[in-house]
């Protein structure tokens, strides 16, 4: 269907939308017009995605003259997959209704591991393995070597996309990583640097958050993007904890281990070219002096992560004199190790801001704050001097200059925390130097002035006047929508005692009593027993679920489960995770029904939609809290209380009911679907708890479902096939024709 | 078809009481062959299944003889088996082969002879009953028509031939699946006295456990009994077992260290491993979290949050023997749905872990080549996928697959449909090819030039009022119906109506085909039962003009159109009835007066 908001005529490749996702449209719009980011809240299974996607390339194709780039940011690359998917559909339309002048280009960008189709490189280990595995065939060295002696291996795709020039472009159209390989391998080009040279012409870039919020990947792949781009990070209630991973290190005995190995390497290489090509540790002197550091115009194979701090907290200056030569920069970072070192032999919790950590490496070992902020630069340089192609060996010495750039940077928002042993495991010495950031708006503040439009929506962004203040940005818009149903087709309930009305919770002095367990496996042996095809558990942590699990398996629950459905469960290995996700779906498919174990805060629950028949029930056992007595964790509660006046408890609770809700919130997929929620733990039925649930589930949570009572006739009620027409008075789909009314209407009232 | 052939010794016996000829009786689809042991017997046996019009076989017991009659119109074949398990896959396969050819033989053959009332074995007897009680409507119908004379027992389920047939086929068929849980985690006995812990070990959970586990099935094949005895092997295995269960890992290391066959156990699955590996690489791309691995570029060690969950900081050597039991259930679960893939019976080990071996080999080749099929129906999937359901309008035409269980519900909804079929517009054949067509139009609005339109053409009142008139029914129905098409009709009628007329329905039914199936009249037989059923016929046919007449008016349109085909589907075996009663009055002149 089209249909015009104000001057825009939109493209919707389907017959009808939601009244939600028709304003949903109208607040978006309302943000492109203002040039202003926005802040949006709209219930999972009301179609975010396409109604974003639709709006904004019918916003791009309404306004020729002064076309905006969708740069789209997902959490994972199966999201990414998904949303290329939907971007598929709606082009397709687009082209049946406009015509050619709708062409666009879509593409999907990953790293090297996603996208290489050199079989000798692809089928390496792991990523690091995979990128070095790229840079031995094709860093600039290499392949002038390669050119004086044949024998010299070298990537036949690298090299034919080489020779195209600027003749290999893709065409227009919508390519997802499997499309791009496929381009490649037909065309004989290397898909993943074709890939990173058309992402500037791309009118709709899909990649994932860390290629525009961490530094060291922004600073290489999406520099070159122009302000007049719409960024939108999709499913972002978790922005915050991604905005701080990007700018927290930590140091661990391994990491130390590995650095002064990675020195000891790069000083014999040092001394092998002092011996044979002296003049280009001359040449590095002399450009160092001249304070071109790395960024020049390096080849494209030979670019690599970027540097770990903000761009704008970087000072265009040259690298200081003392650690120019390459052999002083060698004894710095030497001396810097073995502070390192020395500093994790202590017995005891330190705690201290980034300014005392830098005075006393100063005053201990002589490096000053300058120099430390330049390691970064000075390693990457010394590394290209060094034609060092097997990065993947060297990632620990990365890890330890990532970390003093990072402390010679900031002075504020961090602090550096020194644990001898883990907390819950006193007895096994595992000291660990953390260097974490506390504030969430650091990392994501050059997005914000950057783009003149930054979209924040998901699902759950609730309460939604504390992203705000977490970010540090001002929304233009800031909405939070209800969803319209015709029918009730989520159930959330509420169980707080088990059938022998003991109370159920995984609060810490109850988790491990064996009365909740067997209550916890009672409630769901009931539940297989009588709900059809899929469903879903999230435990609070992967130790919990191992614990319950294995108890169910003692006292027999875990048999009797079985015998009703097959049971798939997540761990820690995402391979074997996938495929018993892969499994779970196939057993859902032929009927026979599985129930899937997952974690909240997983990986799982944070990308993975159990919608359809793939979950009809869902059960979060317990509130997924943090732990609250990690360091980190105490730090930045404190941070937040000092600077943004948010309470202790309020975060916690904030935080837990946000990764509840995003658990629950994969059941649902469309307003055809159905699902029923449970929230197995006695402290939801408290108010301050469950009142930080989300508006759309909260509405359907019932005075009468705080406990269990397993509603029969409302779960048969919801099965029923959908009546599209919407039984009440209230119109839950709209027409073309409705919209048309609708906007009549309102050209009235105006 | 799977067996094509069976090859049986058995004993060919011209009467009961014969002692035999002892022989092989060789089965194929078209014919049996008996071939004596005795060369110079002439008692050799060619015959083809077409002319064998059914069997019979003795009771099963200890003592009786297994014997197998086959009937054909003259005489019959006897048969004594050695055993009664040959018996019944013979039996299986006679009456399989006996259904073959009445299928292909066409329908004369079969309906060529009356049936005499055969004898039936208390299996065949009690699986009547048990569908009689099963479905109430042929209960129904069996008392009716059986007990009440009309149809004859055999008759009666001779046209449920297949209900019978399929049924029993179909059960010997199916396949036991895998069990849903892991019998093989089961916990030791112990005596509560010494140290000893006893396991016990079903042939049920051997197999369980090779499916599972290909690293051990791969160690039985190598080491049994060539290294030790199985016996050895299996206490290893449960040694093994034992030392994860205690989750010491270091103590479970040493172990291996010195026994190397234990550490085979111990050790992570190799075998697994590389089958994972394959897999990962088919597996839907909107759930491959494998992929997000080095996406995101805070894996770099040391980057982003220490992680929340204890690591357990093992040092490498332990690496291999790091295994869990939430691995064992995700592998259990991906085993059962695949199902069972190997047909070997499972009590002997060795021969089960090579059928294990072996299909997995087959199957891995098998995916190999088919790998760009996969991919795109994977592709295909995910389009599918990205779709919002409810939004679009269903692509293909709302049809569902048919299958009808109860056949109630199927014809109530072409009930529906003819309603609506009749209230549509009806297509009219023209024999006017487009020129005459073009012409009279271009005529009619020459016409009209000169004329001009009379204004209005028809009066709206008048128009109105005929429409109202000739749609009343239509919309009345229209409206009790309700928006719903689910309802139908016959729940708007009163229930006592309701009943009457589904019974009426299904029993006419019963009797057409029965009617029809008689012809063409070969045998005096026939020609009773043709005027039996015509007998019963016209005593429902007033039964429906009751049932009509009974109903208020408001819903008589309704009722009419229910029996309208019914009446209709008995005018018409009627006539032909009468018709054919005239033919065989005109051939053969003075026996027609008699009947009629």
């Amino acid at each position: 269907m089209k249909f015009q908001i104000e001057d825009v005529t939109v493209y919707f490749p389907y017959d009808h939308i939601y009244p939600e996702q028709y304003s949903y449209m109208i607040e978006l719009k309302r943000a492109l017009d203002a040039k202003g980011h926005c802040l949006l809240e709209m219930p999972t299974g009301t179609g975010k995605t396409i109604a974003l996607l639709s709006l904004i390339t019918s916003y791009t194709l309404s306004k020729p003259s002064n076309p905006v780039k969708l740069l789209y940011c997902t959490r994972t690359v199966h999201e990414m997959e998904k949303t290329l998917a939907e971007l598929k559909l709606l082009h397709k339309y687009q082209l049946d209704n406009i015509g050619p002048s709708a062409r666009m280009l879509a593409l999907g960008l990953s790293s090297r591991k996603n996208l290489c189709v050199n079989p000798g490189v692809v089928s390496a280990e792991n990523r690091d393995s995979v990128d070095a595995g790229c840079r031995k065939l094709t860093a600039s060295w290499v392949r002038a070597l390669a050119i004086e002696n044949p024998n010299v291996p070298t990537c036949e795709f690298f090299e034919r996309y080489e020779k195209a020039g600027s003749d290999a472009v893709l065409p227009p159209g919508v390519y997802t990583l499997q499309d791009l390989r496929m381009f490649g391998k037909e065309k004989g080009w290397c898909p993943y640097f074709l890939a990173r040279h058309m992402v500037q012409f791309a009118n709709v870039v899909v990649y994932s958050y860390q290629y525009l919020l961490d530094p060291k990947v922004a600073g290489i792949i999406s520099k070159e993007m122009q302000r007049e781009s719409v960024v939108v990070f999709d499913e972002a209630h978790n922005i915050d904890n991604v905005c701080i991973e990007a700018l927290s290190v930590s140091v661990r005995r391994q990491t130390i281990e590995g650095a002064t190995r990675n020195i000891n390497k790069m000083a014999q290489e040092i001394n092998r070219f002092k011996a044979t090509d002296a003049g280009r540790l001359r040449a590095e002197y002399n450009r160092l002096v001249e304070g071109l550091a790395q960024r020049g115009n390096l080849p494209v194979g030979d670019t690599w992560l970027a540097n770990p701090a903000l761009p704008d907290d970087i000072l265009k200056e040259a690298v200081p004199g003392n650690i120019r030569r390459a052999e002083h920069f060698l004894s710095v970072l030497r001396r810097l190790v073995q502070y390192l070192k020395g500093r994790l032999e202590t017995e005891n919790v330190e705690k201290e801001g980034p300014l005392t950590f830098v005075n006393a490496v100063n005053s201990h070992v002589g490096i000053d704050q300058k120099m430390l902020k330049f390691c970064y630069d000075r390693l990457h340089s010394l590394m290209l001097t060094l034609e060092i192609t097997d990065t993947d060996e060297f990632l620990h010495i990365q890890t330890i200059c990532d970390f003093a750039t990072l402390v010679g940077t900031y002075t504020r928002g961090f602090s550096i925390i020194i644990e001898p042993y883990d907390e819950r495991m006193p007895h096994i010495p595992d000291p660990v130097l953390q260097l974490s950031c506390h504030d969430a708006s650091l990392a994501i503040k050059p997005v914000f002035d950057r783009f003149q439009s930054v979209v924040i929506t998901s699902g759950t962004l609730s309460p939604i006047d504390l992203y705000p203040r977490l970010l540090n940005f001002n929304p233009v818009v800031s909405r939070s929508f209800t969803m319209s149903l015709t029918r009730d087709c989520i159930c959330p309930m509420v169980l707080s005692r088990g059938s022998d009305q003991l109370p159920v919770s995984t609060k810490f002095d109850l988790r491990s009593d064996p009365g909740v367990e067997r209550n916890y496996g009672r409630l769901l042996l009931e539940m297989v027993s009588v709900v059809p095809d899929g469903v879903v558990c999230f435990f609070v942590s992967y130790s919990y679920m191992d614990a319950i699990v294995n108890s169910w398996n003692e006292t027999g629950i875990l048999k009797d489960i079985m015998q009703r459905k097959l049971v798939f469960i997540e761990t820690q290995d995402v391979v074997e995770t996938t495929l018993a996700l892969d499994n779970y779906r196939k057993a859902c498919d032929c009927g026979r029904g599985a129930v899937f174990f997952s974690v909240a805060r997983g990986k799982v629950a944070e990308g993975i939609d159990f919608d359809r028949h793939y979950g009809r029930l869902v059960i979060m056992f317990g509130v997924p809290f943090q732990y609250t007595l990690s360091r980190i964790l105490l730090a930045r509660l404190e941070y937040l209380r000092e600077t943004f006046q948010i309470k202790e408890g309020d975060f916690l609770t904030f935080d837990a009911l946000r990764q509840a809700a995003q658990c629950v919130g994969r059941v649902i997929r469309s307003k055809a679907d159905y699902g029923m929620m449970i929230f197995a733990d006695k402290r939801y039925t408290r108010h301050d708890k469950r009142s930080k649930l989300p508006g759309w589930i909260l509405s359907h949570l019932r005075d009468a479902h705080l406990n269990l009572s397993t509603d029969m006739a409302f779960l048969r009620k919801m099965a029923q096939p959908y009546d599209k027409t919407g039984g009440g008075g209230k119109k839950t789909l709209l027409s073309q024709d409705d919209l048309e009314k609708m906007n009549g209407v309102e050209g009235m009232m105006f | 078809m799977t067996d094509a052939q069976v090859v049986k010794r058995a004993k060919y016996k011209s009467s009961v009481k014969d002692p035999g000829v002892r022989g092989i009786l060789k089965m194929t689809r078209e014919r049996f062959v008996f071939m004596p042991n005795d060369p110079s017997s002439l008692m050799k046996l060619n015959v083809e299944f077409r002319l064998i019009k059914g069997h019979k076989s003795s009771k099963e017991g200890s003592n009786r003889p297994a014997l197998l009659n086959l009937t054909q119109d003259q005489g019959n074949y006897i048969f004594e088996f050695e055993n009664f398990a040959d018996r019944e896959l013979c039996r299986d396969f006679v009456a399989k082969a006996i259904a073959f050819s009445g299928e292909v033989g066409g329908p004369t053959s079969e309906k060529a002879a009356p049936l005499k009332d055969e004898q039936l074995s208390s299996a065949e007897m009690e699986r009547r009953i048990k569908l009689l009680q099963e479905d109430s409507e042929l209960q129904k119908l069996h008392k009716q028509f059986v007990i009440g004379g009309v149809l004859s027992e055999t008759e009666f389920w001779a046209t449920r031939k297949k209900l019978l047939d399929v049924n029993a086929s179909r059960k010997t068929k199916q396949r036991v699946g895998l069990k849903s849980d892991m019998i093989f985690n089961v916990k030791p006995s112990s005596d509560g006295q010494s140290n000893r812990v006893t396991f016990n070990l079903t042939p049920e959970m051997i197999h369980q456990i090779f499916a599972e586990k290909p690293a051990v099935r791969q160690a039985y094949l190598s080491f049994v009994p060539t290294r030790m005895t199985e016996k050895d092997f299996w206490t290893k295995y449960w040694r093994a077992q034992y030392l994860h269960s205690t989750k010491n890992i270091v103590a479970a290391a040493a172990e291996a260290a010195e026994d190397d066959e234990l550490a085979v156990f111990l050790k992570q699955d190799a075998i697994l491993a590389s089958e994972t590996r394959q897999k990962i690489r088919k597996v839907d791309p909107t759930l491959d979290m494998e992929a997000d691995v080095g996406d995101d570029y805070t894996h770099i060690p040391g980057h982003g949050l220490a992680n929340e969950d204890i690591k357990d900081e093992l040092e490498a050597q332990y690496e291999p023997f790091k295994r869990s039991f939430l691995q064992d259930i995700n592998r259990h679960a991906a085993v059962v749905l695949e199902g069972r893939t190997i047909d070997v019976e499972t009590g002997d080990t060795r021969s089960v872990a090579e059928a294990l071996a072996s299909s997995k080999r087959v199957e891995l080749a098998k995916e190999a080549s088919d790998g760009n099929a996969s991919h795109q129906e994977r592709l295909d999937r995910i389009t599918r996928m990205a779709e919002i359901e409810d939004l679009q309008a269903p692509r293909d035409p709302p049809v569902a697959p048919l299958c009808i269980k109860d056949p109630r519900d199927y014809f109530d909804s072409q009930q529906v449909n003819t309603l609506n079929q009749l209230s549509g517009p009806r297509q009219m054949k023209s024999r006017l090819n487009t020129s005459e067509a073009y012409g009279s139009l271009r005529a009619y609005i020459s016409e009209l030039r000169t004329v001009g339109l009379s204004d209005p053409i028809v009066r709206p009142e008048v128009a109105f009022k005929v429409f109202n008139s000739l749609t009343q029914n239509i919309s009345s129905s229209k409206y009790q119906l309700g928006k719903n098409p689910h309802e139908s009709i016959l729940d708007t009628l009163p229930s006592v109506t309701k009943e009457e007329l589904l019974l009426h329905w299904t029993s006419i039914q019963e009797l057409l085909k029965h009617f029809w199936s008689s012809y063409p009249i070969t045998t005096s037989y026939l020609y009773t039962k043709v005027s039996r059923l015509r007998d019963a016929m016209s005593q429902i046919y007033p039964k429906l003009q009751e049932i009509k007449e009974s109903v208020q008016s408001d819903s008589r349109h309704q009722v009419s159109l229910l029996v309208q085909p019914m009446l209709q589907a008995l005018d018409a075996a009627f006539a032909h009835y009468e018709l054919d009663q005239q033919k065989r009055s005109a051939k053969g002149g003075e026996k027609s007066n008699g009947y009629a």
